[in-house]
């Protein structure tokens, strides 16, 4: 079915519309790219895809001709400690026809590296630079790639779970004591401090099936 | 302020005291809301409290206009650059007052995003406590600022040759 089909007929409501993008163009996207695309099992009406990194320019290339106009947008999501430990999410919407689709996209840490889509939306150089920014994961050929959130001079990317909770104050022990006045590093056994002593494989999702500890 | 005045309306004092009576009668506020304390701080002219009787009625949103700078809720690092080039701009002299716990201490956000105590990159003359503290307890925080103002303890920066 082409998209002026669609527009043409009667108007249904989103669940037809999710109804479409999960049979009709998941048929058509496995056909033209048989691998490094799959339907995810997903809890939410929005239909989730994932694609491998190394296809994943082409695959929104595709999107964006068929229809998906809009990029909504993209986060960055760290697993730890699952491998592939992160994943980059894509958001997208086509207008006026309401398709919505969420692609997933595993990234390995040793790698972390996605090919940019913000040739093909403009929309995505704001989120992408966010995700570098807070996750550490480049964008390649990406227009301009610096931090957004943080300072300019910000060392390490925030949101990974393995970052501490209290920035350089926590990074560097030695820190001298008017830096660090009003929540000391260094802390008597007695009182172990929660905020010190998590990790982020103890806070860990039960739910994760590659979860290490009991 | 120890002005005299006798019948033949005349008024002595000294130089000194008499700018430091003007500077605390018409204290300026700088616009800078940074979080929900800016909301309380609002307030401060509304007619409910009205900082207009002792003299700060009129926020300016100018730094090269503003004496005092009330710094309202918790600085970010990002925004560490910003407030000190504001700092910079106002004319001396100048007076900080951190209003609230973020402000004073870093409160309760104590990450890596947010400067534990606004007195890191300002000099801070009068600390406000509370989580946002009321108009009322702004209002004395300037009273007690305007005090010292006059008994000559907080210069606004200026060195006394």
């Amino acid at each position: 079915m082409t998209q002026s089909e669609w527009f043409a007929r009667p108007y249904t409501g989103g669940a037809e519309a999710m109804q479409f993008v999960k049979d009709e163009l998941l048929a058509e996207v496995l056909e033209r790219f048989p691998e490094g695309v799959s339907a995810m099992d997903s809890r939410f009406d929005t239909p989730e895809w994932r694609v491998e990194p190394e296809r994943l320019h082409d695959v929104a290339s595709w999107l964006k001709q068929r229809g998906f106009n809009m990029l909504l947008d993209v986060g960055g999501v760290d697993y730890l400690p699952r491998q592939p430990r992160f994943e980059v999410v894509y958001h997208l919407l086509a207008l006026p026809a309401l398709w919505r689709l969420r692609l997933r996209v595993p990234v390995e840490e040793a790698v972390a590296e996605v090919a940019t889509v913000s040739d093909l939306w403009e929309s995505a150089t704001h989120a992408e630079r966010e995700v570098w920014d807070l996750f550490g994961i480049r964008f390649t050929d990406h227009p301009n790639l610096t931090r957004i959130m943080m300072p300019a001079n910000w060392h390490g990317h925030p949101l990974r779970k393995d970052y501490p909770i209290r920035g350089p104050r926590d990074q560097t022990p030695t820190l001298a004591a008017e830096r660090n006045r009003y929540h000391a590093t260094k802390r008597p056994a007695d009182r172990p401090d929660r905020g010190m002593t998590w990790s982020p494989e103890k806070g860990a999702d039960e739910r994760d099936p590659n979860r290490q500890d009991g | 302020m120890s002005m005299s005045q006798d019948n033949g309306q005349f008024l002595t004092t000294t130089i000194e005291k008499f700018v430091r009576w003007s500077q605390k009668s018409s204290m300026w506020p700088l616009t800078f809301g940074l979080a929900c304390c800016a909301i309380e701080m609002m307030n401060l002219v509304s007619p409910r409290y009205d900082m207009a009787q002792f003299g700060g009625e009129v926020f300016r949103s100018s730094p090269r206009q503003a004496d005092l700078l009330i710094v309202s809720g918790r600085l970010s690092h990002k925004m560490v650059p910003v407030i000190e080039t504001v700092y910079r701009q106002m004319p001396d002299p100048k007076w900080v007052v951190a209003m609230g716990a973020c402000a004073s201490s870093g409160g309760v956000f104590d990450n890596y995003a947010i400067v534990q105590g606004v007195d890191e990159v300002l000099p801070v003359d009068i600390y406000v406590p509370g989580c946002p503290p009321t108009p009322d307890a702004v209002i004395h925080a300037v009273l007690k600022l305007h005090d010292a103002v006059l008994s000559g303890k907080a210069l606004g920066g200026v060195v006394r040759a």
